[in-house]
């Protein structure tokens, strides 16, 4: 049972059924989602109370939708609570992000200037992050579609997937599709280029 | 489409972690808060909800979503 004095069946007795039960638990998750935004986002969004009220009220009608698709494998307000902070987080990605246009952000320096490698990290091992790095650029030509190049630069620029998506017409799953294929693309043909990921541990430290 | 130094090695660090089968968004929405429950009380992460770790790696989203959630839980465990 969680502070309103339910357990996870309880919660969706009562959120499906009617009247006065079903109001108070319609009032007490919207109170544990406000509680769990007010925690969970920094300010200046949690310092905005008219935010938090708006969010609080999407989330509610998102939690509503989703019901039927919670599996019972976590407490349901903490099910609830993270649907509650994709909807918020994603609305102020979206805010930073909405004049912001894939052309704008993928166009060439939009990073900055292309910077040589930097070697002066580990010196002794520049010649072959520097054969690294050509295998991939000619990878990154050669076997991406046009499509698949403009959402991973786009993400490695820091443009949130639902913001890649509504300019390319699609959705969040979408664009992680492109992305996932896109990084699959590149491992292999660095694997086919002899490297593997040990090679790319040692010369990117990941 | 030139990439910066700092931009080639974030690609590099995400192809390191990429695998064959990735759960999607809206899969790691279904499973994070079991996971973040489970590292909150420093359980054992069992083979199914190690892909919810394996997207956290890859998806900044996703864990930015996550990171707020375990300092939700934290609070309200509190």
């Amino acid at each position: 049972m969680d502070r309103t004095g339910r357990d996870n069946n309880t919660w969706l007795v009562q959120l499906q059924g009617n009247g006065p039960e079903q109001q108070a638990a319609l009032a007490d998750l919207r109170e544990a989602l406000l509680r769990g935004l007010r925690r969970g986002l920094s300010p200046p969004a949690s310092d905005d109370e008219a935010f938090m009220e708006d969010a609080a009220q999407d989330s509610l009608v998102r939690v509503l939708d989703r019901l039927s698709q919670f599996q019972g494998r976590s407490r349901f307000l903490t099910w609830a609570i993270s649907i509650s902070l994709r909807v918020a987080l994603s609305e102020l990605r979206r805010r930073r992000w909405h004049d912001v246009s894939l052309d704008a952000i993928t166009a060439e320096g939009a990073s900055g200037a292309q910077t040589p490698l930097d070697g002066t990290k580990r010196p002794e091992g520049n010649w072959e992050r520097t054969a690294l790095v050509e295998t991939l650029h000619a990878a990154i030509d050669s076997e991406l579609t046009a499509k698949q190049r403009v959402a991973l630069v786009a993400e490695l620029r820091g443009m949130p997937q639902d913001d890649i998506a509504r300019q390319l017409g699609s959705n969040r799953n979408a664009v992680y599709k492109l992305t996932h294929d896109a990084r699959k693309r590149l491992k292999r043909a660095l694997q086919a280029a002899g490297y593997e990921a040990a090679d790319v541990h040692s010369a990117f430290g990941n | 489409m030139g990439l910066s130094a700092k931009e080639i090695e974030m690609l590099m660090q995400l192809i390191g972690l990429t695998k064959d089968e990735e759960i999607n968004c809206e899969q790691c929405l279904a499973l994070v808060g079991e996971f973040a429950e489970r590292k909150l009380a420093g359980k054992s992460i069992s083979e199914g909800l190690s892909m919810v770790e394996q997207h956290l790696g890859v998806c900044a989203e996703c864990r930015e979503e996550y990171e707020a959630l375990q300092v939700a839980l934290k609070e309200l465990e509190d």
